[in-house]
């Protein structure tokens, strides 16, 4: 952990930290606005590559943690006319027992088992939004009245210092006592518990941190949009932007996980010229990135460094 | 009446679950892969019979053939351009195979979902049936293509149930389900195994997927649900257990059609969801499946 502040990877990172903070004095309202969707998307995917990179599990369902965050923290505002920054920590907390809810029968299970379990979670919680429409808008989606601010630069820089927050403590828990079992119980689950590591434990506190930074990056993008739908916060799709961004960014490295969701927001936006034609392009990047550097982005830049 | 009806109607969505579900397990049980563009290829095909039929006047049965025809192509293309290469990479540790052969997958179904919406629109697209008109069953109206359907979708799971059982490639391929390495050892090509596993697998999804575009109509927002239902039906009976999945495909298909018609059409999916959380709760294996 200590050689983590002298190493390249640090210095690369606080770099473009600095320059992103910048971006605002010189930057469109229509690219920050991008960059902060990012930016949160970018805290989805650091989240969940917390519970599959270093635990070992294909959580299928990360929309159903940042779903009850949003929706949460999105209902408690609309209907109950509660104060924003109460909703954003009553939404966090809210993702954090359906975490340990979700995380009770899918613990039990593993590999394909577990990935279906969370799936059905989603699954749930899209029929939930839709059937109690009168609470949460329905598929129409629900109206926030409150906003964090309209300021474009104030929300990009929200974004950014929550995401920079987030990847400290995600990487320095991956880094930690705690991450290392982790790592050990998802490759070989049998010699980790053999060695007297509690892995249910262990897997536990992933998925309740997991669910944590989860639930209060959707209540933020909540309130950042001013809506909440199935669409933007719910739905398997959205899920599986976020599985492609860890995969893609690279994972196991926690910090390539919101390199990906970043490249994945923006190239999609680049991409918009071509249509409908978008969404294919990117996936077929992202396959030929799974299939010829399976380490992602940021696996292929440090096995790089490692061999230099 | 109402019972007979929910009888018959129960019937046949519950036959072609079990057939969209069957090739499904039948891959995951020989070669432990979880497809995940499974709903990709079915819409593929019900789009292409409905094309072929629609658009260029083939004719229905002309169509089907055509649909089953690019279910199987896109069944191959699946093996042979995501599956294979990661499952021979050396870059990719064994452990992690699993969980890059469903995020490949996953991304090859929204290319092929994307290529339908691109070319094909996202409208709901209905096959024209190969039978059509009513029947009246003891007072119940029921369309002839619902009865086809059914019909259709016993005689080919029993036909597989025939092939995998009373011949000599249906025995290759049982045999590389319960022991890979030793099927080599007895001179057998797995690869050679496998691509007759992904043939059937392309027909079973091709004339599921047609039978869907006949019966409800499909789009490429059924992608998603298709594998989902697919995934959930497979894991309830077991994984690669085929009659596990019949069994679940049949719970899940009257406990869809009882919700529908008893209390909403709205609630439809909720029981069944229920449900198989209730079962990997107390049997997290599936009903017929081992661990």
């Amino acid at each position: 952990m200590a050689g983590f502040f002298t190493s390249r990877l640090f210095f690369v990172s606080l770099a473009l930290v600095v320059v992103a903070a910048t971006l605002p004095l010189y930057v469109s309202g229509y690219v920050l606005g991008l960059l902060t969707v990012a930016f949160y998307f970018g805290v989805f995917a650091m989240a969940w590559d917390l519970l599959f990179g270093f635990a070992g599990e294909v959580n299928f369902g990360p929309t159903f943690l940042i779903g009850v965050g949003a929706y949460t923290a999105g209902i408690l505002n609309a209907q109950f006319g509660w104060s924003v920054y109460l909703c954003i920590v009553l939404g966090a907390l809210a993702s954090v027992i359906a975490g340990l809810v979700l995380a009770l029968p899918a613990l039990r299970v593993r590999g394909p088992y577990f990935g279906l379990t969370t799936l059905v979670a989603v699954l749930m919680l899209q029929n939930f939004v839709v059937v109690f429409a009168d609470l949460t808008g329905g598929e129409i989606g629900l109206t926030i009245p409150d906003v964090i601010t309209i300021n474009a630069g104030a929300n990009y820089w929200i974004a950014l210092g929550f995401m920079t927050i987030s990847a400290a403590i995600l990487y320095g828990l991956s880094q930690s006592p705690v991450g290392l079992v982790l790592q050990a119980s998802g490759q070989d689950p049998v010699q980790a518990g053999a060695l007297g590591f509690n892995i249910v434990k262990h897997k536990l506190a992933a998925f309740i941190v997991s669910a944590f930074f989860s639930g209060l990056s959707g209540a933020l993008l909540v309130f950042y949009f001013g809506t909440a739908s199935v669409g933007t916060v719910v739905d398997v799709a959205v899920g599986v932007n976020v599985i492609v961004s860890a995969v893609l960014g690279g994972r196991r490295t926690v910090l390539g996980a919101a390199l990906g969701a970043i490249f994945l927001i923006v190239a999609g936006e680049f991409l918009r010229p071509t249509g409908e034609l978008a969404t294919f392009i990117v996936s077929a990047i992202a396959l030929l990135v799974v299939l010829f550097f399976p380490g992602g982005f940021l696996g292929a830049a440090l096995s790089r460094e490692a061999r230099s | 009446m109402r019972a007979f009806q929910i009888l018959i109607d129960g019937f046949a969505i519950s036959a072609l679950y079990a057939l969209g579900a069957t090739g499904f397990t039948l891959i995951f049980g020989v070669s432990g892969v979880l497809n995940l563009s499974h709903g990709a290829i079915m819409v593929a095909a019900a789009v292409a019979a409905w094309a072929a039929a629609s658009l260029l006047n083939v004719g229905t049965y002309a169509g089907a053939l055509i649909g089953v025809g690019v279910a199987l192509l896109t069944a191959f293309a699946t093996y042979f351009a995501v599956v294979k290469p990661i499952q021979d990479s050396r870059r990719i540790p064994n452990e992690e195979k699993e969980i890059f052969v469903l995020t490949g997958t996953l991304l090859w179904g929204i290319m092929i979902q994307e290529l339908i919406a691109y070319f094909f629109t996202n409208n709901a697209k209905t096959v024209l049936p190969i039978v059509e008109g009513v029947v009246d069953i003891l007072g119940v109206r029921t369309p002839k293509n619902e009865i086809f359907t059914a019909i259709v979708c016993c005689l080919v799971i029993a036909l597989l149930w025939l092939l995998v059982n009373r011949t000599r490639t249906g025995k290759a391929v049982l045999a590389a389900s319960m022991n890979p390495r030793g099927v080599t050892l007895l001179g057998l090509e797995l690869t050679n195994i496998y691509i007759v596993v992904w043939a059937i697998y392309g027909i079973l999804a091709g004339i599921a997927g047609v039978l869907l575009g006949m019966f409800l109509g499909v789009s490429s927002y059924s992608v998603g649900p298709l594998t989902a239902s697919a995934f959930s039906i497979v894991v309830l009976g077991g994984l690669g257990s085929v009659s596990g999945s019949l069994i679940a495909a049949f719970v899940v298909g009257y406990l869809e059609t009882l919700t529908a018609y008893l209390v909403s059409p709205a609630y439809r999916t909720i029981p069944a969801l229920l449900l198989l959380v209730f079962v990997m709760y107390i049997r997290p294996q599936g009903l017929l499946g081992r661990r």
